[in-house]
């Protein structure tokens, strides 16, 4: 079942998986006389990352900052204003790159809302199935297909292959989800929000299941979640997202322990604890998120962090923090020379 | 995996009822929605088989048994104006009444359920052109818009079912159209869309389903009103014409003798009646037993 990474991993061990230049996307506001363009959301701005083979990214932060139109405009479900994509070194949509269906065989999607996103009129093995015949599978074979992956996500095919979803829970609703995505064998599964509606224990048990499935599938994944628990759990490094844009990014224990961008050390600190001597008395941020039609000026985070000064006004760079460009952080106060009055001498 | 040790191994493959299986199920178990739909496939079989249940010949005039009472020595429901068998002309009239309620709506629901789909799933210019071009015919009242399009195309049977039809394609569309929007919007439809399948796969397996339902429905209840409103042009004498049995065109014939024979005189009204709140008691135990939640 699992494919050959020879056959598929055409730049080498070395080439990212998924390279994303200036990702873009405003949605427009129309209104008014003809239905003019008002204003606009800025839901996705200047976003760049990149994602490593056989590696978990977690993006982590607020609702509304981004991350579900982020993962959209990965799949493509929605056009970008700007930006490239780049998928194991082939530009998407490029003359000379990869088409945006043979990206879509290559990359999968899971959605949070387990419910809204099978056809309830349909038995789950069609849902399974449905995708596998527009890229060049057989009836027979995607039904044989579609029963083995039942098995894989822990659903005895016999008992649920005819089942409709309304029949079944959230958690096993889930699996068929996980199952429709894998399908395709995907190298890129995006999870968006995919274990955030499951209750606790259910929760634990698809993320084992999504950590076995990746090691037998050859896998990579993008994990959007607010959770950060479940986020430290499952992801090799993570990235922060305020208002539209990347405000941190690093390996996932660096950034918890040693987290450089005000906006990630409030989230951290805001992250509920087990142990009472690390509760939190006060709220580490005041206030709720700017609105993104108007986003602030220069840097996002400046109308709600403690440390803004008149530089702020300028919008930062995201700037490397260590010569492997492991860990970079977009704030003045965290780069050499920008004139912010806690930044470190260069 | 855990869950598979949990799972007891089964033999039989479970295969659950299908959602027609569960309309069925949940339908009977509605008595009113029942009885009307008993009350119906007998008006249509009556219709269907007219010659062989009809006592008379439906078109036979007879000077001298005009308007007789209901229950008269071998006329079951009287006569009319004329001296014809009141009982044979309602059931030969259930033909025509039943084609003029039935035909513009199967129609309308072909046409407006694929304008409205493709308005709600396609969206953008595509839902403007369609959208804007019906509202144009919501500024007309429907009875009017009837009037007016067959006395343009001139009285007759065909004129009628087209006029009715043009009358009836906006509001389907409207259905239809709120139906795919809501539905385009899922999740689903998204991940139909991740795995490259084209738009037209996408609205066959994934859109039409859940659309079609709530469409029925609502056509199913245009049905009553189409009998009324094809009723309403014959009275006018823009629909089917004389001796031809129609309820509405009996119903204005009839409308003379109401001084005399009032019983009999509103006999076909009666049956419009009976068949337009037989199809509404119908079309609301559909929808109740459509709905998945119960």
């Amino acid at each position: 079942m699992s494919a050959l990474p020879d056959t598929r991993d055409r730049g080498g061990p070395n080439q990212p998986l998924l390279i994303v230049t200036s990702l873009r996307k405003y949605f427009p506001i129309r209104g008014g006389l003809l239905n003019r363009q008002v204003a606009s959301v800025q839901a996705v701005d200047d976003v760049s990352f990149s994602v490593r083979k056989g590696e978990t990214l977690g993006i982590v932060g607020e609702s509304g900052c981004g991350k579900s139109t982020t993962a959209r405009l990965l799949m493509r479900l929605i056009e970008p204003d700007v930006g490239q994509v780049v998928f194991d070194g082939e530009a998407v949509g490029a003359q000379d790159g990869i088409s945006v269906r043979d990206l879509r065989r290559s990359m999968q999607m899971v959605f949070q809302d387990s419910y809204a996103s099978l056809n309830p009129r349909l038995p789950i093995e069609s849902s399974i199935s449905f995708g596998q015949r527009f890229q060049g599978i057989g009836k027979v074979e995607a039904a044989a297909r579609s029963r083995d992956l039942l098995a894989r996500v822990g659903l005895e095919p016999n008992r649920f292959a005819q089942r409709y979803p309304h029949e079944l829970s959230g958690g096993q609703r889930q699996r068929v989800n996980i199952a429709r995505a894998l399908a395709l064998d995907p190298r890129l599964l995006i999870l968006d929000e995919a274990v955030s509606a499951l209750d606790k224990s259910v929760e634990a048990q698809v993320l084992n299941l999504l950590a076995d499935l990746k090691a037998a599938f050859d896998l990579t994944y993008i994990f959007i979640s607010h959770d950060l628990n479940v986020v430290r759990y499952i992801s090799d490094r993570v990235m922060v997202m305020y208002l539209g844009k990347v405000v941190e990014i690093g390996p996932v224990d660096q950034v918890y322990a040693n987290p450089r961008h005000p906006y990630t050390s409030a989230l951290l600190s805001a992250m509920p604890s087990m142990d009472p001597d690390h509760r939190t008395e006060q709220p580490p941020l005041t206030g709720d998120p700017p609105n993104p039609i108007n986003p602030p000026s220069g840097c996002r985070f400046r109308t709600r962090c403690a440390f803004a000064e008149d530089v702020c006004a300028v919008a930062p760079a995201l700037t490397a923090l260590d010569p492997a460009d492991e860990h970079a952080v977009s704030c003045h106060r965290e780069t050499a020379g920008s004139g912010h009055s806690g930044a470190p001498a260069s | 995996m855990t869950a598979t040790a949990l799972d007891a191994p089964v033999a039989v493959p479970v295969k659950s009822p299908s959602h027609w299986a569960n309309v069925v199920r949940r339908f009977r178990r509605d008595p009113i929605a029942v009885t009307c739909l008993v009350l119906l496939l007998l008006i249509i079989a009556a219709a269907i088989f007219a010659p062989w249940i009809a006592p008379y010949d439906p078109y036979k005039t007879s000077m001298i048994r005009r308007l007789q009472v209901i229950g008269a020595p071998h006329y079951l429901l009287g006569t009319d104006e004329l001296g014809r068998d009141m009982l044979s002309r309602l059931i030969y009239g259930g033909r025509l009444s039943l084609f003029m309620g039935l035909g513009p709506v199967a129609i309308a629901l072909v046409v407006g359920g694929c304008l409205g789909v493709a308005a709600g799933f396609l969206g953008g210019w595509v839902n403007t052109a369609i959208m804007r071009t019906v509202d144009v015919f919501y500024a007309f009242p429907s009875v009017l818009l009837a009037i007016a399009i067959s006395g343009a195309l001139g009285a007759g049977l065909l004129n009628s079912i087209v006029s009715l039809t043009i009358v009836f394609v906006p509001p389907i569309t409207r259905v239809a159209e709120s139906v795919t929007t809501g539905v385009r919007s899922l999740d689903f439809v998204d991940a139909a869309r991740a795995t490259g399948a084209d738009t037209f796969s996408i609205i066959r397996v994934h859109v039409l389903g859940n659309v079609l339902g709530p469409v029925f429905v609502y056509a199913s209840s245009l049905i009553s009103v189409s009998i009324i409103l094809s009723s309403g042009l014959s009275f006018l004498g823009l629909g089917v014409k004389p001796p031809e049995p129609e309820w509405g065109l009996m119903l204005n014939t009839l409308r003379q003798a109401i001084w005399i024979n009032p019983i009999v005189s509103i006999l076909p009204g009666v049956a419009i009646f009976a068949t337009s709140i037989c199809c509404n008691l119908v079309s609301d135990g559909l929808r109740a037993a459509m709905d998945m939640r119960r």
